[in-house]
């Protein structure tokens, strides 16, 4: 007898009572009015402001587009100077890929997740709020740098030594450093959100196999984030501290390289490009069924692909660097995983053409979109695969054909997709539909103009010209392929300009879109219109993949208040968080409710990381502290609160406890997925080691100052200790001694931080100079990421002492405490990694 | 037998004709640009041709593969609903998404990896030095007699292979001849090796294809292919020393300085930071390749090389006077 055999029938209609309930949940979900309202965490409305947000971006960097074609409409034209040119292509290139195509992935994902999941909100929705600050921040601070002669110039890649070097570029390269890993870290944030969001908060019911393939690509995605963006925070650190501090890393007199950077970058910048692509593949896969009227064709296939695709993404890199110079082996290892991702993406392919084979197709604007992608992408895929060759694309690297064949893959690939998403979704968000004659209209101009911008391209490739070039002279023969593609490209402009203009304009009589209007099968179609804050009345039992189509009562049922949480007597925004694999509820999670905080917090942390770009420490530092403040005031008043009652009956009969602490709750899945991530970024800095291990003969090189063992023990054995304290003060904790495991808590810091002083002091007697040589600044550079850690550890033991002292944290209600001990964990991990290449590296004498 | 020879299937001239042939069709822009200077296609050394016959190979390939895929997929959306042939659609996304694309990508690699191997394959028979320079190419020649250095212009023996060194002191750039064959990055402290063998005689053209800061777009450069015996003639005059057409104007160009950047060869003028000017006449184009040769250009240069090459390093002399600069001319351009 499971869970769901033991649920109590529906309550007997009486609708004064419901009424009353629905009343409640009103006032608890009530998004805040006037100036407040931008402090509000719903995911729907975060969600619009997030996308809104990213199309702006999206917008702002198509006009520098058509700036570009514009200057090589002609030959030798002299409409804008080489350095403005240079800032075009470079902002271009970023805030395409770091302000709209991540961004908007996290948008539509913030936005649509829970409804498709069932449920009414993300687990953490101060985190999206303060992921959208972040971004709005940053991405305003990157782009206006731009009106100010500013901006980055270097290419969006950023190759040193022309980046590392300050002499070469100037504090444009600083503001993508530090604009660019701040907007990271909002990326970050969103993913450990939605990674969260998929794994613990689904409807009751939803187990895994139950997943709609648009959770699954979320979650893949999600992931990809979390393990692919960490190596470029690494990258942009080691580069910033050579741009600030004259550290060496990538400079070749003292025995850096630049081609360091490059690894860091596509290590990041491949999987990227899959992190582009399939949330827009999710959209596909999730679109299809309305319209194919079946189920799809391959459902494990599908996720089993994706998962595919995600994993071969992080081990082809190196198609970026082909001409840097690598042996025969290499390249051969990196054009065969390169090769090898066209079949896992293929069969995402085939399957959706299996599915509208299968299926009897219904025509909508969205499917004339997802068309248009197929024809599109397929032509980019192949292109793909050419360039893969490592003979070809010794040819047309860095030429035009590159240009022609990456628009291919991500207009086809993921644009068009995401427009056939926007026509899809916009009536379940405005409750209107879009005009089936503007939509035609936006898709026929871009089809053509894009086609006519990028297919010439390719040949203009083939003809010689190279990227990034702000002027040809007449005699090379490209003039008239670049005059097409820039007249193309305006039609693509006017196209996009159509699609907006119909999505925005005000109506006065807006005509009422159907409940369901494609008879999509998902669940974020379930909810009456026109809707209200709190997203769905009752949260249902989902029993089926396609719950519209196989449970047909859901929709009366949910409205009727069947299901649970149909009420919110305590006037707390409450959710269900369910288990990972079966879907089985676990218990009520509270999450908070809007805070100028969390925006506070984003804007001072954005604020510590644009000063900073001046190097204007002392500010840095006050907006860093302001930034800690704040944080520690929104994790106290918003997070892990003793609850009044240990458990509640949330409908049907069903109790659940409104806490847990441990690997049940959120809280604690969240610090795993964060530390993966900081664990990813630490990695970076090995490989950087391990790098000039490769590099240098013997490494570390003959002369150089070898790390104090002595000293090294010490802090082994101090680190150790403070580890062990961490985790004896969790067990002492949850025993009752609340005063032993203060003591025991309050002992770990002065422990840890003695122990990073003598891992610093064990370098310094040896004489470590991190501006002489990388090894001393290797070495360096990851004393300095322990030491940062310990003091970041330091923080979180400090907030768990006053929890104990303030009553916040007790025996019984100690998630804080556990999470912080996971952190310790992963601290002391990395701890033993340095303590190990710092001491043992040198002794062994590994030779390469 | 010259390393050319091993390319059995199709000349520069047949390689011509076929492109033009394929091309035309395919694309009515492209007519007759397959002769352009940098073009991939024009077929002017070993590796280009091969590539060239990869490129059409795979493009022949990817035409037909989008035009099935397509083609299903249309015929899919307008037939009827199929519930009960599963195991149909199943098998389709078996052969068609798994067992094809793996034969073919399987193939794919192993020629491509054994078409970089022959093209890897040729013993130089003499080497050449390219140091990338902000933003400008300086060459060297390796004769027993020791290194001639020259810029921008790379004259090389048809039929003969020639073992490139390529290396940069200050940021990346990349070496790319696309009539010749494929680039290769030039990286500061590394030196990269590839090897070219050119068939075809001909001026063509070349870009810095890593972006390498301003004035990338203007890094340019020719390789002019030329019979071996008139290479081995060009090569002996390059080594000799500069040939002085005015006194006057090599007093100029001492007094102004020109010779802490500039090397002029027997004149006591030894710099390094800026192209050797030995025979600076004896090259059609300057600024790497971007201006013409001539004494009006010259001229203006001097006065002020940012206006004509945003970002170029060499200081500007506006102040110098006529009865200074046409000396100056005189001796730049009899610098033969």
């Amino acid at each position: 007898m499971t869970w769901t055999d033991r649920l109590a029938p529906p309550p007997q209609p009486d609708p004064a009572a419901r009424e009353a309930e629905k009343q409640r949940l009103i006032a608890t979900w009530k998004n805040r009015e006037g100036i407040a309202r931008l402090t509000e965490v719903n995911n729907t409305t975060v969600g619009l402001w997030y996308t809104a947000a990213s199309i702006f971006f999206f917008a702002f960097a198509g006009v520098l587009a058509l700036m570009i074609r514009a200057q090589l409409a002609v030959p030798d034209n002299d409409l804008m100077t080489a350095h403005f040119y240079n800032q075009l292509f470079t902002l271009h290139g970023t805030a395409m890929m770091f302000l709209f195509a991540v961004p908007i992935f996290e948008a539509v994902a913030i936005l649509l997740l829970p409804g498709i999941l069932g449920t009414r909100e993300l687990p953490f929705p101060r985190l999206s709020s303060f992921s959208f600050w972040c971004f709005i921040t940053g991405g305003v601070f990157v782009c206006g740098s731009l009106f100010f002669n500013a901006a980055p110039a270097a290419g969006w890649f950023m190759y040193t030594p022309m980046s590392s070097d300050p002499r070469l570029t100037g504090i444009g390269t600083d503001i993508w450093l530090l604009g660019l890993s701040f907007i990271e870290v909002a990326s970050l944030a969103a993913s450990v959100e939605l990674i969260t969001g998929v794994l613990k908060c689904r409807a009751p019911g939803m187990r895994l196999n139950m997943l709609p393939l648009y959770g699954w690509y979320v979650l893949v995605v999600a992931l990809m984030i979390v393990f692919a963006f960490p190596p470029l925070i690494a990258g942009d650190l080691l580069l910033e501290l050579e741009r600030a501090f004259d550290w060496a890393f990538f400079d070749p007199t003292r025995g850096g390289d630049p081609l360091l950077w490059q690894h860091l970058f596509w290590i990041f910048g491949h999987p990227e490009v899959y992190i582009v692509f399939l949330p827009s593949i999710a959209l596909v896969a999730t679109m299809l069924p309305a319209f194919a009227r079946r189920p799809i064709v391959g459902h494990s296939w599908i996720v089993l692909s994706a998962v595919g695709v995600a994993f071969l993404s992080f081990g082809l890199w190196v198609h970026h660097m082909f001409t840097v110079g690598l042996p025969e082996i290499s390249l051969a290892f990196f054009s065969a995983a390169s090769e090898a991702v066209a079949i896992p993406t293929g069969i995402q392919i085939f399957c959706f053409i299996a599915t509208i084979w299968m299926g009897r197709v219904v025509r909508g604007l969205p499917m004339l979109f997802v068309s248009g992608a197929l024809a599109i992408f397929v032509f980019g895929g192949l292109t793909g695969v050419m360039v893969a060759v490592v003979p070809f694309d010794a040819q047309v690297h860095d030429s035009h054909f590159v240009v022609a064949h990456l628009h291919y893959t991500l207009i086809g690939g993921a644009l068009f997709p995401l427009f056939a998403g926007l026509c899809y979704w916009y009536p379940l968000v405005t409750e209107r539909m879009l005009s089936d004659r503007a939509g035609r209209w936006s898709f026929w101009l871009m089809f053509i103009g894009f086609n006519v911008t990028f297919l010439p391209m390719h040949w203009t490739g083939i003809l010689g010209m190279p990227r990034r070039v702000w002027t040809y002279s007449a005699d090379a023969g490209w003039s008239t392929l670049n005059m097409v593609s820039s007249v193309g490209s305006f039609a693509i402009g006017a196209g996009f300009l159509v699609l907006l203009v119909e999505m925005l304009r005000p109506r006065r009589a807006p005509a009422k879109a159907p409940r369901d209007p494609w008879k999509a099968p998902g669940l974020e179609w379930v909810g009456a219109l026109p809707s209200e804050d709190y997203g769905l009345r009752s949260i249902p039992l989902v029993t089926t993949r396609y719950p519209l189509w196989e449970q047909p009562d859901l929709p009366r049922e949910v409205e009727d208040a069947e299901w649970f949480l149909a009420d919110a007597p305590e006037g707390r925004r409450e959710m269900i968080v369910t288990d990972v694999l079966d879907g089985q509820p676990i218990y009520v999670q509270r999450v908070p409710a809007p805070s100028w905080l969390t925006v506070g917090a984003a804007v001072a942390l954005g604020a510590s990381f644009i000063v900073a770009t001046w190097h204007l420490w002392m500010l840095a530092g006050v907006s860093m502290a302001a930034f800690i403040a704040l944080l520690i005031a929104w994790l106290w008043t918003g997070t892990a609160r003793p609850p009044e009652a240990a458990s509640k009956d949330v409908g049907r009969g069903l109790r659940l406890p409104v806490y847990a602490s441990g690997d049940g709750s959120c809280g604690w899945w969240a610090m795993f997925i964060t530390m993966s991530g900081d664990l990813t970024a630490y990695l970076g800095l090995v490989f950087a080691f391990f790098f000039f291990w490769t590099l240098h003969d013997p490494f570390p090189p003959a002369g150089a100052g070898l790390p104090q063992a002595g000293w090294l023990a010490l802090s082994a054995v101090l680190l150790a200790a403070a580890w062990g304290a961490v985790w004896g003060a969790l067990r002492v904790n949850r025993a009752g001694g609340r005063i032993a495991a203060q003591w025991l808590l309050v002992a770990a810091v002065p422990a840890s931080m003695l122990g990073v002083a003598a891992m610093a002091q064990a370098l310094m007697i040896a004489g470590l100079d991190p501006t002489r040589h990388a090894w001393d600044a290797t070495c360096w550079v990851l004393v300095l990421w322990i030491g940062v850690h310990v003091g970041i550890g330091a923080l979180m033991v400090f907030y768990c002492v006053a929890g104990i002292s303030f009553g916040k944290l007790t025996p019984r209600w100690d998630a804080d405490l556990g999470n912080v001990t996971l952190y310790w964990h992963f601290l002391a991990l990395s701890s033993a990694i340095t303590l190990a290449l710092l001491g043992l590296f040198p002794v062994l004498g590994i030779a390469t | 037998m010259i390393a050319g020879r091993r390319v059995h299937f199709g000349f520069p001239a047949a390689a011509r004709r076929r492109c033009a042939r394929i091309a035309a069709p395919l694309t009515l822009l492209a007519l007759a640009a397959c002769d352009t200077p940098t073009s991939m296609l024009a077929g002017a050394g070993r590796d280009a041709v091969l590539v060239e016959r990869l490129f059409w190979i795979m493009l022949s390939a990817a035409a037909l593969i989008w035009v099935l895929v397509n083609g299903i997929a249309f015929y899919a959306a307008r037939t009827e609903a199929n519930p009960e042939r599963e195991r149909v659609a199943r098998l389709f996304v078996v052969w068609c998404g798994m067992i094809v694309p793996t034969v073919v990508l399987v193939a794919l690699l192993v020629g491509g990896m054994l078409l970089l191997r022959d093209m890897r394959g040729p013993r130089p028979d003499f080497q050449v030095t390219i140091d990338g320079e902000q933003y400008w190419w300086r060459v060297g020649y390796d004769t027993p007699a020791g290194r001639v250095v020259t810029a921008n212009e790379i004259r090389l023996p048809a039929g003969r292979t020639v073992g490139l060194a390529l290396a940069s002191t200050g940021v990346i750039h990349s070496f790319w001849a696309p009539a010749l064959g494929g680039k290769m990055d030039l990286i500061p402290g590394r030196t990269n090796r590839m090897t070219l063998t050119p068939l075809e005689p001909g001026r063509w053209g070349g870009n810095c294809a890593e972006f390498c800061g301003t004035a990338h777009a203007q890094m340019r450069f020719e390789v002019e292919v030329m019979p071996a015996p008139d290479f081995d003639r060009w090569l002996a005059a390059e080594a000799a020393s500069a040939r002085v057409a005015s006194d006057a104007g090599l007093a100029v160009f001492t007094s102004a300085g020109c010779g802490a950047c500039h090397a002029v060869r027997g004149t006591g003028n030894a710099g390094t930071t800026g192209p050797d000017l030995t025979h600076l006449a004896s090259r059609r184009t300057m600024a790497a390749g971007i201006l013409p040769l001539d004494r009006d250009t010259l001229a203006a240069w001097i006065r002020d090389p940012a206006a004509l090459k945003p970002g170029a390093l060499m200081p500007a002399f506006p102040d110098l006077k006529d009865d200074a600069m046409q000396p100056l001319l005189d001796f730049l351009t009899g610098l033969k």
